[in-house]
């Protein structure tokens, strides 16, 4: 057993910390953790393409970007602003929460790639959350506009990832079975996400009890 | 049979028309670096299987060296300016949202009908990549509804496109860079040595104490590699499986599903989880790139605490 290719990860944290280029810290760290394990560089640089190369389907969702942009150009983020604003009632913090239900509930039937950053929460999510935020507060600080947007982002976040395990096909529950499996105890997809479920009602409590204070908040923020 | 393949044909169009539009701006200092950029993500998409895994090594070490040294830019050129948008804004009115929806819904709609319908076993779409295939077609309809409807310019998808991808830049690919560096962690042995440290602190005697290292080394581990799918095998591996399940006779099914959702409270903060923490801030242009992450803390926090309470009380009752 070798400890070396951990100092790979303290690469990465300094990395990050200092803001070096990510691409370059990961790229930095790979090599060394690699040859630090025993790998020759070559070999490092052939992990490391084939794993790029079978993960492209990450990066595929940028396809949403020209419909997304060439509605921008027509004003879609505006007319998202006007709905909300002349919505009596709407404030950001509901709105998240109103989000956040239909995120956890799509991901719980196995629907996670229908929404997301690019999908939902820039076009849509974001500007409606900044519109609730401005009918109740008038003109938004700089500062203030950043937490609205990032809220929106967090939001999505946390709807999908306490949502999908409740969906029994998703990878993850397939690999706990697996990895279970592998050991010998014996589980049913149904079992596994069945327990998601309480864990997904705590991060809808907490975060819908946040989202709900972020509008005290904001009130505060603004007088 | 339409496959993932063409979805990734479809990408790299786009990425080569971003690539040609890119070194074609004349208001962005860097448009080389750009269309470099692009252009290879391009290659990666249509050839990345004939390349060979060294082959994309190369083609990663050139986006690294692109991005690594400052050579990706913006244009100045505004495409569109807030008066003629709030202009269009007021004369599509509320059907403006009609193509930005119909994205999502062509997704949900055709993965219920390619799940629980005959359609399910037509052949049509590659099974596991329904979902996202269903986007790509969402994708081509709302394109067609808007190009149709809105009668822009034959080249404003692609400048609108690019105008937001190059406002996202190097952190679009920085997702696909962090899943490769899991790989070479994997190969490295990262996961049995932090397995076999996590194993050494087990203080004897105590469940709780157990129940605390499992969840709080899913949560560690997972900030480091930015994915609890690459933690949970090496907890349950050293902790899960052996000693809460095999030494303590814990509910299997609790400690598996609540261990990998503590996991999951790690992903809410760390910005190796590039995909869901770094780029949503790129695309909705924050000026703190930890912006994301410092809105999750809170919610992150509490909620380890109750799946550490709920992996104590409903698994070992």
């Amino acid at each position: 057993m070798t400890y070396l290719p951990l100092l790979g990860i303290l690469l990465v944290v300094a990395g990050f910390a200092l803001r070096f280029n990510p691409l370059l810290v990961v790229f930095v760290a790979a090599i060394a953790t690699g040859v630090l394990g025993g790998l020759s560089p070559l070999d490092v640089l052939g992990t490391l393409g084939k794993a790029f190369n079978d993960n492209r389907y990450v990066s595929v969702v940028w396809i949403v970007l020209p419909v997304i942009g060439l509605l921008e150009r027509y004003g879609l983020q505006e007319r998202a602003r006007t709905l909300i604003g002349r919505m009596h009632g709407a404030t950001t913090g509901r709105l998240l929460l109103a989000y956040l239900v239909a995120r956890q509930a799509l991901s719980a039937v196995g629907l996670t790639s229908v929404a997301g950053p690019a999908q939902t929460v820039r076009p849509l999510v974001a500007p409606m959350a900044e519109a609730a935020a401005e009918r109740q507060h008038g003109e938004l600080e700089h500062e203030t506009r950043e937490k609205v947007r990032a809220m929106s982002a967090a939001t999505d976040n946390v709807g999908l990832f306490f949502g999908e395990d409740i969906f029994v096909a998703v990878g993850s529950i397939l690999l706990i079975q697996g990895v279970m499996q592998s050991d010998g105890v014996m589980l049913t997809p149904l079992q596994l996400s069945l327990w998601a479920i309480p864990p997904a009602i705590c991060a809808f409590v907490i975060h819908g009890f946040r989202l709900l204070r972020f509008d005290r908040r904001l009130g505060k923020r603004v007088s | 049979m339409i496959t993932l393949g063409w979805l990734y044909g479809l990408a790299g169009a786009m990425f080569a028309a971003f690539a040609i539009t890119s070194a074609r701006d004349n208001s962005n200092a860097k448009r080389w670096g750009n269309a470099a950029f692009w252009g290879l993500l391009a290659i990666s998409f249509w050839f990345g299987d004939l390349l060979g895994d060294r082959g994309n090594g190369v083609l990663v070490l050139a986006l690294v060296v692109i991005a690594g040294t400052g050579r990706l830019g913006r244009g100045s050129v505004e495409s569109s300016t807030p008066e003629s948008r709030e202009a269009a804004s007021e004369r599509f009115g509320n059907r403006l949202f009609l193509p930005a929806l119909m994205i999502p819904i062509t997704a949900f709609i055709g993965t219920l009908l390619f799940t629980y319908t005959p359609l399910a076993d037509s052949g049509l779409l590659e099974r596991h990549w329904v979902t996202l295939l269903l986007l790509g077609l969402g994708v081509l309809l709302a394109l067609a509804l808007s190009m149709a409807w809105l009668k822009p310019p034959a080249s404003a998808p692609i400048q609108e496109g690019r105008r937001l991808m190059d406002s996202i830049g190097w952190a679009s690919v920085l997702p696909q860079m962090l899943a490769a560096l899991g790989a070479v962690f994997a190969a490295a042995g990262v996961g049995t040595a932090i397995g076999s440290i996590a194993g050494q602190i087990i203080p004897s005697g105590s469940i709780f104490l157990a129940v605390l290292v499992y969840a709080l080394g899913m949560v560690l581990f997972t900030i480091i590699m930015g994915n609890a799918f690459a933690a949970f095998p090496v907890m349950a591996a050293a902790i899960g499986i052996p000693i809460l399940i095999h030494g303590d006779g814990g509910d299997a099914a609790v400690i598996g599903a609540v261990g990998m959702l503590s996991g999951f409270c790690g992903t809410l903060l760390t910005p190796m989880a590039a995909n869901f923490n770094i780029v949503p801030a790129a695309l909705l242009e924050l000026d703190d790139q930890y912006g994301v992450i410092r809105a999750q803390v809170m919610t992150a926090l509490p909620l380890l605490v109750c799946n550490i309470l709920i992996l104590y009380w409903f698994g070992f009752s």
